[in-house]
């Protein structure tokens, strides 16, 4: 059958049952538009192409889909820069459809042209310039193979505008083979019997995950493991919600903002088993010291994230979901039970930490950001979708919200992209119609990215945002406060606008708290608008996150409140 | 831990873009890159890439697995010890005074290498070896003084009798 380039685009994007297209249009992907109208494939107008990313970010992290984005060449292009960038450092699946010149355009220099292909290799998983339309097909559907398989991430494919025009002859491609690329899924089996053994002799055990469980969908084995094995879990930023945060096993989180009992655990335990972890640096602190007494025990399914900062006593490359299910049937055939007496005293040690140094702020005339966030998990019950952006207001919200599910907390991690969460929070609105979704923002990171209210009172997408307003870079004026003899220079943000007239130009609904006793009267009229609403409440100014590893100590040596 | 010399050799699509990658992975990760040499194979769809690095072991283990990770390469190997062959060719542009000229042909003739072209003042010469044969010649070539010398970088296959 005859189709053009665009046309086929459309089959293939309906086969990979994608419903939903982030997007800004241009004339180089002008074809594929008109395509996209017929279909029942919905269509998100952004009002900026990194708002696309984020938006399809966001749908993919809450929903676990690929997310998909459309945008036109040249500056459409290059401002996907940023959003595939946040997207490659925390494994997303994205596929991002770029319009390109005309092939016999192509390296002129023409109108829009950029040599975007080039420009992202080094931040997507991988890239193609198609340069006929017989390829479409099949590169379309390796895109989304890829994207989805293995560690996820973004892929990029530029398509010149005579390829979406061109008419060929179209087959439907049954399945993907790719000889170069196979990751592996299944782990080896001898590898975790050693994990086993480990296990037995293990009298102090933490369980260390990460997104990679969240990803594989693997918190179900990882929640069953530690409870076979009575181990204290901590998660990184991208693990929250892999363990639930009200189990009495949990320690909260770990690294630079983490909990004192978290960061204690970790450098004190005898057997460290790390999941779908990458082994940051604002995870482990000084590396040298990182889980010194530890045996490590290291699951991913990218064999580079394997070693390449620590070194580790077992490896085990696969799937988190399908390795945590075998390591759980190899327990079952030993029958290895924790002698209770055995744990006992390490769990009693982790209990002593927690009620030592818990998480703590006191909230006195002034609103304090961390009881704004704790009124919010308080009013949401825990079920809300929540997005952040990037500094203080990320960490408190990853302190003091506490996730028991996957996908439930979206945040640029490896990047910190400031900017990130209202377009995330799109994003995942569209996945949920149903379901809260709320960005809690700082008053610098949301102006990165505010045009996209636009685009939620547009499409009637309920999205709140919460700026924990202090006037102030915050988490920049931290470290200048800490360790810059308070020299705040360049991050007073005094001239912000009135968020709440902002957000009545925008046609959605603004709302104000200045005083403590107005915080829990805003939220719950807020979360109670069916409409996008921006809550602005004015935070103490000066508010800093604790604990705090300083960057390059070890992260038992923590400041403290 | 010992910083040494690694020969890589890998098997990769055939593509544009695909050196540009591998590449581009050792310039943004710091790794160090020697010398490099691309041809296609008796597969035209396949080329080979043979690359000299330096590193420690674990080094040289993370630039594998991060060659590894990359979609349009096949495969990987670390060719250094000895059950590979290595070679690299140069062309080397010796001054050949006439009171040199005789030294210069024994050298050729000892190293087993050929002279490529004669001019008024200077010979090219062609030596193909393993590392430690040019670098040999090379040196009893510098006296001489060497105009210009082009290299191809190391290129190797395993041993068939290993
Ligand atoms: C795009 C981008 N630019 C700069 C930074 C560096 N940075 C990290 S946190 C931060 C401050 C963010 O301020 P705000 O959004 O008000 O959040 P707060 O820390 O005050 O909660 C900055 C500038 C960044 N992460 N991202
Ligand atoms: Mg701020």
């Amino acid at each position: 059958m005859k189709r053009t380039g665009a046309q086929i685009l459309m089959e293939i994007l309906k086969e990979e049952g994608v419903d939903t297209v982030f997007g800004f249009p241009g004339g180089a992907v002008i074809d594929i538009y008109d395509e996209l109208v017929k279909t029942d494939i919905r269509h998100i107008l952004v009002r900026h192409e990194q708002g696309a990313v984020h938006a399809a970010d966001g749908y993919a992290r809450s929903s676990g889909k690929v997310g998909v984005c459309l945008v036109t060449s040249g500056p459409g292009a290059t401002n996907t820069v940023t959003g595939i960038a946040t997207a490659y450092m925390d494994s997303i699946p994205l596929v991002v459809l770029t319009g390109q010149v005309p092939t016999q355009l192509i390296g002129n220099d023409a109108f829009q042209e950029v040599d975007i292909v080039g420009i992202t290799r080094p931040c997507t998983k991988h890239n193609y310039l198609i340069t006929q339309t017989e390829d479409l097909a099949r590169t379309v559907k390796e895109a989304f193979h890829i994207a989805r398989s293995g560690r996820p991430g973004p892929v990029l494919v530029d398509i010149p505008k005579d390829v979406s025009v061109m008419e060929v002859d179209y087959e439907p491609i049954p399945r993907i083979r790719m000889k170069s690329y196979r990751p592996t899924y299944k782990p080896n089996l001898k590898q975790l019997q050693k994990v086993v053994d480990l296990i037995r002799e293990a009298r102090r055990p933490v369980i260390f995950a990460g997104g990679g469980v969240i990803t594989a969908k693997g918190a179900e084995p990882l929640t069953a493991l530690a409870r076979k094995i009575s181990a204290p879990v901590t998660t990184t930023l991208m693990g929250l919600g892999a363990f639930p945060g009200t189990d009495p096993l949990w320690l909260g989180m770990i690294g630079m903002h983490g909990t004192y009992r978290a960061n204690m655990s970790v450098n004190g335990c005898d057997l460290l088993i790390a999941v779908g972890v990458r082994f940051d640096d604002r995870v482990t602190g000084k590396i040298d010291t990182f889980a010194r007494e530890a045996k490590i025990v290291h699951i991913d399914i990218d064999p580079t994230s394997i070693r390449k900062n620590i070194p580790v006593t077992i490896p085990v490359v696969g799937d988190c979901r399908v390795t945590l299910q075998e390591l759980l049937k190899l327990l079952e055939k030993d029958g290895l039970e924790v002698p209770s007496d055995s744990i006992r005293p390490w769990l009693d040690q982790v209990e002593h930490w927690k009620n030592t140094k818990p998480l703590a702020y006191r909230q006195e005339d002034v609103i304090k950001p961390q009881y704004v966030v704790e009124k919010l998990y308080e009013l949401t019950g825990g079920e809300a979708i929540i997005t952040t952006e990037v500094g203080q207001n990320q960490m408190w919200t990853a302190q003091y919200y506490h996730f028991d599910r996957p996908g439930r907390f979206v945040t640029s991690g490896g990047l910190g992209t400031m900017g990130f969460g209202l377009p995330a929070a799109i994003g995942a609105q569209m996945a949920f119609p149903d379901t809260v979704v709320v960005d809690v923002a700082g008053d610098g990171s949301i102006q990165m990215n505010i045009q996209e209210m636009a685009t939620a009172v547009e499409c009637c997408l309920p999205v709140k945002v919460a700026i924990l307003n202090n006037r102030y870079l915050g988490m920049v004026r931290q470290w200048q406060e800490l360790f810059y003899d308070r020299c705040y220079a360049c991050t007073g943000m005094e001239h912000a606008p009135d968020f709440v007239k902002l957000a009545e130009a925008y046609g959605a609904v603004g709302l104000r708290a200045t005083r403590p006793d107005e915080v829990e009267a805003v939220l719950r009229e807020g979360l109670s608008t069916p409409r996008p609403v921006i809550m602005d409440f004015q935070v103490e100014r000066e508010e800093c996150v604790y604990p705090m590893v300083p960057a390059g100590a070890s992260i038992a040596e923590m400041l403290l409140v | 831990m010992n910083s040494e010399k690694h020969i890589l050799t890998m098997l990769v699509d055939n593509e544009p873009g695909v050196l540009s990658r591998v590449v581009g992975l050792f310039s943004g990760r710091g790794y160090n890159i020697e010398s490099l040499c691309v041809a296609e194979t008796t597969d035209p769809e396949v080329s080979r890439i043979t690359m000299v690095t330096k590193g420690n072991a674990p080094l040289i283990e993370q630039i594998e697995k991060q060659l590894r990770k990359l979609v349009n390469v096949i495969k990987v190997r670390d060719l250094s010890g000895d059950k590979s062959v290595k070679r690299e060719m140069a062309l080397v542009c010796v001054r050949a005074k006439p009171e040199n000229r005789a030294e210069i042909l024994r050298i050729v003739d000892i190293f087993r290498c050929k002279v490529v072209d004669v001019g008024p003042e200077y010979y090219i010469v062609e030596v193909t070896g393993d590392e430690g044969k040019l670098s040999a010649l090379l040196k009893l070539l510098k006296p001489m003084g060497i105009k210009k010398i082009a290299r191809t970088g190391t290129i190797a296959l395993f041993r068939e009798s290993a």
